[in-house]
């Protein structure tokens, strides 16, 4: 039997065990988080992206611990040291594609585990607060990304880190003193990068961690949702658990390791054949140093912010379009209470449901592709036509999902499950 | 139950093979990407790029040690007057193109530089600026940020033009700075247009002058340099590949067993 | 264990699910050993670090006779000293005032563990670091001078913790250190030139 031993009225543990458990809650962790923790049973593809995000944050810190040593943050010394990791430290280039290629494959993982919300409505009651924890590590994540970004201090690391920063002279009044302010100096600067290099090493990772921690303890609290979208615990059985949860210890753990091997797999390929990834993860201009007297051709954020960078060049007024941009972000904390229908899963929901969602999936993807391009032509009448229907996904749905059922298909009581 | 056993044995064999052949085939994808591409063939006595140069290709190979070496000596020869590769040493060179010492001390390094030496060019970058307009630009990265196609359309397109002040012009970065150091070897091409409604469009290439090699032999000049240059790059790229190979295949085991070990548990849900 | 659960009674099972737990937590344990070499090895010395640990050369012919140079090689000072006849002379004769005489616990390459500590009685060649904690003994090369005393023969003292070590670097007892003064490969490409950092030994190491 896979399950711990400890019950109520057995004699305490021997050994060193024993001594460790009168000083740390280390069985009462064990049962009530892995081996007491109940969860549907009919969990999906959908649900292995949270442990593998855990994973992949585990692993930018232990490889941005070790880029951390041998980088060395300022103007004059930023470039050379990332190439000096590259070819004379023993199996640097390793530790720095792990983490160039780690920071696209969390966005990857991120946004899988963000669609599963999406798909099966894990944003709605008693869950939104989870949610709302979990845009703020989406946040963190962004800004994370973006500091990382600037820290090789190539070319587009110096110019991307000026438009963005720009933006914030969008806002009215305070922006260009707020921007002079993030700057430490009248533009993009050895002030700015330092600053930065303490953010993304110590500041925003210990913000992460809590806000992960959060996440999790938020979890566990109302325990997860599932694709039917139903509330397992109000299905108990004889022993008080749920009939349609198993326990996440042995059954859960060993299914999430079959997706790390899965993933490290793909990870491997890319890291090992093609970590540039065509220019897509580390970008052709970003192995020029920076030059404030030459711009890039095309400044391009990493794909992971295209979206929304396609968003702010849809409008042609950059106050509006920071703005518009802004709000493309904010959305998604609303869902909560944006999303009015009866059911959570899709499964459940109608024919318009399901069609808004694709919709903003497609919008999604193909506002990504956008911002990779040149801000022109067809270009921008595409990205405005795509940014109408990723808004309409959210600011419609109150209409939309109030009424969007599915005819036929009915909630059941019992999760859908088939053995595998 | 046995025979079900069987049968769930050979369905985990059969997943593992087609996890296997899946993953092979997404490597061989991915490798043809990065595959030695033919690029535009002279014919003998006449260059061969003609209106569609944008899309020759430098078709590099990286694990041709033989290449990089004529590469490297290239280099030496006719960029290392200006053009520095501050990032490299020489003694990196050496181990990872199977350069011996004493060869590469007789034969490459300049004097006075020793083996463990940055590659550093002679030219001192204020009088660059001064007879170019600006300095000669360090080589270490540029197979990186302009990519090797770019490189080697860059230097298959120099052509004579009087209106500038070295007296060429180049297709692929129009006004450039640089003379046209190699026309010893490639000869000196003059641009021929044509008229395509309003404008002038480039056509093709004519050889005015020749060159100490043929148009056949300057293009694998140009290949073997921007090889190198492809090597300098990112000179721990061969054994990022063959270590690569190694790792997936483990990872592949692995994950196969954690299937078995996931199929195994999960026989206890219904 | 909640109703839906059952598991599977036959031992055979039990054993099967034991046997792949186990190769899979080993298979595991043998890649987090794998992972985990690239990360340790990016702790031995940079190329930057074994090149500048080149070996150093310096031109001895330039030393006048009695003098000592210093130059650096792997981040350590190494004393030079070009020993004149005399100084050769007064290595003998006080042998009982040493702790390892023949330098059979110190630390010198094989052609240095000899009364004169170095291949060339002229020069002596030494890592100038005191074997007790790690300061530089100075020099203190004349014989019977009035600080040193009159049986002293003329070698290093050192002003940490008053360690002494005779013109062979060999340290006398008395002192807080136990071991001669180590000697670094070296060697000489012609007569002149003295290579610090290099010998017949670590030739083919990078």
């Amino acid at each position: 039997m896979a399950v711990s031993n400890e019950t109520p009225g057995e004699a305490p543990r021997k050994g060193f065990l024993g001594w460790l458990n009168k000083r740390l809650p280390v069985d009462e962790f064990v049962k009530t988080q892995l081996t007491g923790y109940y969860a549907p049973k009919n969990f999906n593809i959908w649900y292995f992206f949270g442990s593998l995000a855990l994973l992949v944050l585990v692993m930018q810190l232990v490889t941005g611990i070790f880029l951390t040593m041998f980088y060395k943050p300022g103007e004059l010394t930023a470039f050379d040291s990332v190439e000096f990791i590259m070819r004379e430290v023993d199996h640097g280039w390793l530790i720095r594609y792990l983490h160039s290629t780690g920071a696209s494959a969390f966005f990857i993982v991120v946004y899988l585990h963000m669609f599963r919300a999406l798909l099966y409505g894990s944003y709605k009651a008693p869950r939104e607060l989870l949610w709302l924890l979990g845009m703020a590590v989406y946040l963190a994540l962004m800004a994370e990304a973006f500091m990382g970004y600037v820290l090789p201090w190539g070319n587009m690391s110096f110019w991307g880190a000026q438009v963005i920063v720009n933006l914030f002279g969008t806002i009215p009044a305070i922006g260009p003193p707020l921007v002079e302010w993030i700057r430490g100096d009248y533009g993009i600067a050895d002030a700015t990068l330092n600053r930065f290099f303490s953010l993304h090493v110590v500041a925003v990772p210990l913000g992460l961690l809590l806000l992960v921690l959060l996440h999790l303890v938020a979890l566990r609290q109302t325990g997860s949702n599932n694709p039917d979208g139903i509330e397992i615990k109000k299905n108990l059985g004889k022993d008080g658990h749920p009939v349609d949860g198993i326990p996440f210890h042995p059954y859960y753990t060993v299914k999430d390791v079959v997706g790390v091997g899965v993933f490290f797999v793909l990870f491997a390929i890319v890291v090992f054949f093609v970590p540039t990834f065509g220019g897509l993860f580390l970008e052709g201009p970003n192995f020029d140093q920076a030059n404030p007297m030459s711009t890039p051709e095309h400044i391009a954020p990493v794909w992971y912010f295209t979206p929304y960078y396609a968003i702010l060049r849809a409008v042609p007024d950059q106050r509006m379009g920071a703005l518009l941009m802004g709000i493309a972000v904010v959305s998604f904390f609303f869902l909560p209470w944006l999303d009015k229908s009866p059911v959570k899963s899709m499964r459940y929901r109608g024919p318009i449901s399901r069609i808004m969602l694709a919709v903003f999936v497609v919008s999604f993807i193909a506002l990504g592709y956008l911002g990779l391009q040149p801000a022109e032509g067809l270009y921008v009448m595409l990205a405005r036509i795509f940014a109408v229907g990723y808004f309409a996904y959210f600011w419609l749905m109150p209409f939309y999902s109030r009424v969007s059922v599915d005819p036929v298909k009915q909630v059941p009581e019992r999760v859908v499950f088939n053995a595998h | 139950m046995r025979t079900n056993k069987k049968r769930a044995a050979g369905r985990y064999l059969l997943a593992g093979v087609v996890e296997l052949v899946l993953v092979t085939v997404a490597s061989a994808c991915l490798s043809t990407v990065h595959a030695a591409e033919e690029a535009g063939k002279a014919e003998e006595g006449k260059p061969a790029l003609g209106a569609d140069w944008q899309h020759s290709k430098a078709g590099t190979t990286v694990e041709d040690q033989a290449v990089l070496q004529r590469g490297a000596r290239n280099f030496a020869s006719y960029c290392l007057g200006c053009h520095s590769l501050k990032y490299e040493r020489w003694s990196r060179m050496a181990k990872d193109l199977d350069i011996p010492e004493d060869m590469l001390e007789k034969n490459i390094l300049p004097p006075g530089d020793k083996p463990a030496d940055y590659v550093q060019t002679t030219m001192p970058a204020k009088d660059a600026e001064t007879w170019f307009g600006k300095t000669p630009p360090d080589l270490s990265l540029i197979a990186r940020s302009r990519g090797p196609d770019y490189l080697y359309q860059f230097l298959t397109t120099f052509y004579a033009d009087k209106t500038r002040p070295t007296g060429a012009n180049n297709l692929r970065l129009p006004a450039t700075a640089m003379p046209a150091v190699l026309s010893e070897l490639e000869g000196v091409k003059r641009a021929v247009y044509k008229t395509e409604g309003k404008e002038q469009v480039f056509d093709h290439f004519d050889l005015v002058a020749p060159g100490r090699l043929t148009p056949t032999e300057y293009e694998a000049f140009v290949r073997d340099t921007v090889t190198f240059l492809d090597y300098v790059g990112e000179p721990s790229q061969a054994s990022r590949r063959s270590l690569g190979i190694w790792v997936v295949l483990f990872l592949l085991v692995f994950t196969w067993l954690a299937w078995l070990m996931k199929k195994e548990y999960w026989k206890d849900v219904h | 264990m909640a109703d839906n659960v059952a598991v599977a009674d036959e031992s055979a099972d039990l054993s099967r699910r034991k046997f792949l737990t186990n190769a899979t937590i080993a298979t595991a344990a043998v890649g987090a050993a794998f992972v985990a070499v690239p990360f340790v090895e990016s702790w031995t010395p940079s190329e930057r670090a074994r090149a500048l640990g080149a070996p150093t050369e310096l031109d001895v012919s330039k030393i006048d006779p009695g003098q000592m140079t210093i130059v650096t090689w792997r981040r350590q000072p190494i004393y030079v000293v070009r020993r004149t006849p005399e100084m050769v002379q007064h290595l003998q004769g006080h042998d009982g005032d040493l702790k390892d005489p023949e330098s059979k616990s110190s630390d010198q390459p094989e052609y240095a563990k000899n009364v004169l500590r170095a291949r060339k009685a002229e020069y002596l060649v030494l890592i100038g670091t005191c074997t007790h904690l790690g300061c530089l003994p100075k020099q203190r090369f004349e014989a019977a001078s009035a600080e040193m005393g009159p049986s002293w023969p003329g070698g290093f003292f050192c002003p940490c913790h008053g360690s002494r070590f005779d013109l062979s670097g060999r340290v006398f007892n008395g002192s807080p250190a136990s071991l001669n003064l180590r000697v670094p490969p070296y060697e000489y490409p012609n007569d002149q030139t003295l290579r610090v950092g290099a010998d017949e030994t670590m030739k083919g190491t990078a």
